[in-house]
């Protein structure tokens, strides 16, 4: 066991990847010297060389397609998007392009390509560096989304996910990225399997769904409301597509209340697709109606303004209130 | 800067929209534009300083095989068309008239290259062996591909303009890590030099309005940056649907390619030795290690861009007949006749092989099977997916409410 923070996690689970898999590589803007904006990949291209590290031309439509490319000559191209705001360039390949290939080719294709994803709020940035577009990609079929929330997991899912045979989505909440916590370098345990959702906090009264950056936060809510006499069960999601509904469901069943928080907005959310589906896996069950805590329907507002957008423990807690007096 | 340096709203006189106009017509279409050349459209072999060695290397036989191909795939898309009016393909991309800049470039390549089409490539197709009943499983509704790539090194159309460029130039640079791989591991070996492999490159199509996508600049960037051993094929057949090529770009096409540090090359793309012989230089490059080039193979869409399209609606017809005196089989045939290295016989046997593959294509279409879409689901992801189980088995058992619905008697009945 080490203790390390999410984005060194990161970086040694990239290391590991680039000594375990020879024809692994990482492509993105400014991850060579620099390390990237985040120093996610600091020294790797000291250690790998240019020719695993590739610091890219700035284009991410070009990073993706040429990452496809590199992975039907059987390379493992890791990407690296800059910010979630700027994904969009590259929205077209990864959707039409990257997530398609192997339906398109009966089966006789495959484009194992990562790209990681730095998301979400609360660091006090201008326009499209807070952005939690997940969504929209797990809209589309073909691709599959994770998001660690701990240091432990991000070390161990950026693995996961390149030797994942399908095209991998990592969405790492940067807000966290400077959390600390222990690593298990030598087992996954029980992150063996990264789309598998974990009971972070068990509890009998009603069930909190979060993911990435809101972990931390529907776990302080859920002390709060222990204060109270609440007893809340506290999921951490983990995998954005596929969901593991078993998990989410098996808790509701226990609980009977469901609240699923998460910073992208509501609407049309990855929220309110939980929400239908535990009302049809688990409707008997149900006390309340199911609570969606998330972004308003806006751009993303203004880092001033930022803490009335961004769910924080008061907003759980009400949505807890809202579904306790059902 | 005095008043009159500034923009204005008026000309007087002078309508700005003709102007313009002229101006690009006088610079992408000019015959006079530096265009490599040599079989020119009276049949005669004229000389290039650069590609006549080229040209050189090309016996009768290599010659005939280009006019069999050009009429082989000419011959196909008649019946293809023929097959979509019949209903019996939801639509048909026709090449008439780009055969000369398909089997040209085509037949430039190598079985260890890597092409990557768009949609109209069926001349290329057929140079790269892939089976062209196959090929019109995509347009039958019956498979988003068709063929498996890596039989032919063929990659599957790609129906997002410019998607397959940068798809390309990565596939290039793989080409130019693994001659690394290969070198280390021949050292590992004690090998004192590295083990001659095929050196390969790869070749992507687009047309003159794909270039004006964002993921062409992309792709030439990417592979000007890596000296990727790649060859960017642009077919400029003058019109994208109903947009002229003069609203996609004010220069030629080929002149871009300065701009990103390559040789870009306008080749006469109804002169198959020209094509083929610009093509191979191009590629040799490639994998020598020199880098990419852009080819622009200026030639015409005789017919409309596909089944569903009406170009009586956006062009003369005498810019069609214009063309139509250029034809790419037409020229060949003279040479050929010319030279004495092909009779009245060959061009028979031409015709009957082109009606064969005919027949065959029209019978094996109607043969093309249905997948069942259980093959859909199992294709979406490599690894077990739960969603993908959980809606295949509600299809299973929703499907197995109807087969017992059918079993049973119908209502009423007696
Ligand atoms: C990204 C995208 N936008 C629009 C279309 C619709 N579309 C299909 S073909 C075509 C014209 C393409 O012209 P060009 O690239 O010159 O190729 P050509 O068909 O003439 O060979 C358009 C606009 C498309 N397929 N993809």
């Amino acid at each position: 066991m080490t203790t390390m923070t999410i984005a060194k996690a990161i970086n040694e689970g990239l290391r590991a990847t680039l000594t375990d898999h020879p024809r692994s590589l990482l492509m993105g803007e400014d991850i060579g010297p620099l390390g990237g904006v985040y120093r996610v990949t600091d020294g790797l291209i000291a250690e790998f060389g240019a020719d695993r590290v590739v610091d890219t031309p700035l284009a991410e439509s070009g990073i993706v397609g040429t990452a496809i490319g590199l992975s039907l000559r059987g390379y493992l191209p890791i990407c690296e998007i800059q910010f979630d705001g700027f994904v969009f360039p590259g929205f077209n390949q990864i959707t039409t392009q990257l997530a398609k290939m192997r339906a398109r080719s009966n089966g006789n294709l495959t484009v194992p390509v990562v790209i990681r994803i730095p998301y979400g709020g609360g660091i006090g940035s201008i326009e499209h560096h807070s952005e939690s577009p997940e969504a929209l990609f797990a809209h589309t079929a073909g691709l599959r989304i994770i998001t660690p929330s701990n240091p432990h997991d991000a070390y161990w899912m950026i693995q996961q996910a390149v030797e994942c045979q399908d095209p991998v989505i990592v969405f790492e909440p940067k807000r966290r990225y400077w959390l600390k916590g222990e690593v298990d370098t030598g087992s996954p345990g029980a992150s063996a399997d990264p789309f598998k959702a974990h009971v972070l906090r068990e509890g009998t009264d009603a069930t909190v769904v979060v993911y990435g950056p809101l972990v931390p936060v529907a776990l302080a809510a859920a002390n709060a409301a222990a204060e109270d006499g609440h007893s809340v069960e506290v999921i951490d999601l983990r995998s954005i597509s596929p969901i593991d509904f078993d998990t989410v469901t098996d808790s509701v069943k226990k609980t009977g209340r469901l609240i699923v928080a998460h910073e992208a907005p509501t609407f049309g959310g990855i929220g309110g697709e939980i929400a239908a589906r535990v009302s049809e896996r688990a409707f008997h069950s149900l006390e309340a109606p199911v609570i969606r805590v998330g972004g308003f329907h806006m751009p993303y507002p203004v880092a001033k303004v930022e803490e009335d957008y961004l769910p924080d423990i008061d907003r759980i807690l009400e949505a807890l209130d809202r579904a306790l007096s059902y | 800067m005095g008043a009159t340096h500034l923009p204005s709203t008026e000309f007087d006189g002078t309508d700005i929209e003709d102007q313009l106009e002229a101006e690009a017509e006088a610079h992408v279409g000019d015959p006079d534009e530096p265009m490599v050349q040599l079989l020119a459209p009276d049949g005669t072999l004229g000389l290039d300083p650069v590609y006549s060695e080229y040209a050189g290397r090309l016996d009768p036989e290599k010659l005939r095989g280009f006019y069999a191909d050009m009429a082989k795939i000419r011959r196909f898309d008649v019946e293809a068309t023929a097959l979509q009016r019949q209903g019996q393909l939801a639509l048909w991309v026709p090449l008439t008239g780009q055969e000369a800049a398909q089997i040209g470039s085509g037949r430039a390549s190598q079985p260890q290259d890597y092409i990557f089409p768009t949609y109209r490539e069926h001349g290329v197709a057929l140079t790269r062996n892939v089976d062209l009943a196959e090929l019109l499983r995509q347009f039958r509704g019956v498979s988003n591909g068709g063929w498996n790539p890596k039989d032919t090194n063929f990659h599957l159309y790609t129906l997002v303009l410019a998607a397959q460029t940068p798809h390309a130039v990565g596939y290039a640079m793989g080409i130019q890590r693994d001659q690394k791989f290969a070198a280390a591991a021949a050292a590992a070996n004690g090998a004192t030099s590295p083990v001659p492999e095929p050196k390969a490159a790869v070749m992507v199509y687009f047309g003159d309005g794909a270039s004006s996508e964002g993921d062409v600049h992309e792709s030439m960037v990417f592979a000007s940056s890596y000296k990727a051993p790649v060859v960017f094929f642009c077919q400029n057949n003058h019109w994208a649907i109903s947009v002229p090529s003069s609203v996609q770009t004010r220069v030629p096409l080929a002149d871009r390619a300065k701009g990103y540090g390559f040789p870009g090359i306008r080749v006469d793309g109804n002169d198959v030795i020209a094509v083929h012989a610009v093509t191979e230089w191009a590629l040799e490059r490639a994998r020598q290690g020199e880098g990419p080039v852009l080819i622009e193979a200026f030639t015409y869409r005789v017919g409309a861009h596909t089944t569903a399209d009406d170009p009586t609606k956006y062009r003369e017809s005498a810019e069609e007949s214009r063309w139509r005196a250029k034809d790419p089989l037409e020229r060949l045939e003279k040479y050929l006749r010319a030279e004495g290295f092909a009779d009245d016989a060959f061009f028979a046997q031409v015709k009957a092989d082109g009606d064969d593959l005919a027949a065959y294509v029209r019978k094996t279409t109607h043969d093309l099977e249905t997948p069942d879409i259980r093959t859909a689901f199992a294709n979406t992801y490599v690894e077990a997916h739960p969603l993908v189980a959980e809606e295949l088995a509600w299809f299973e058992e929703y499907s197995a409410g109807f087969a017992d619905d059918s079993a049973a008697p119908a209502e009423g009945a007696n």
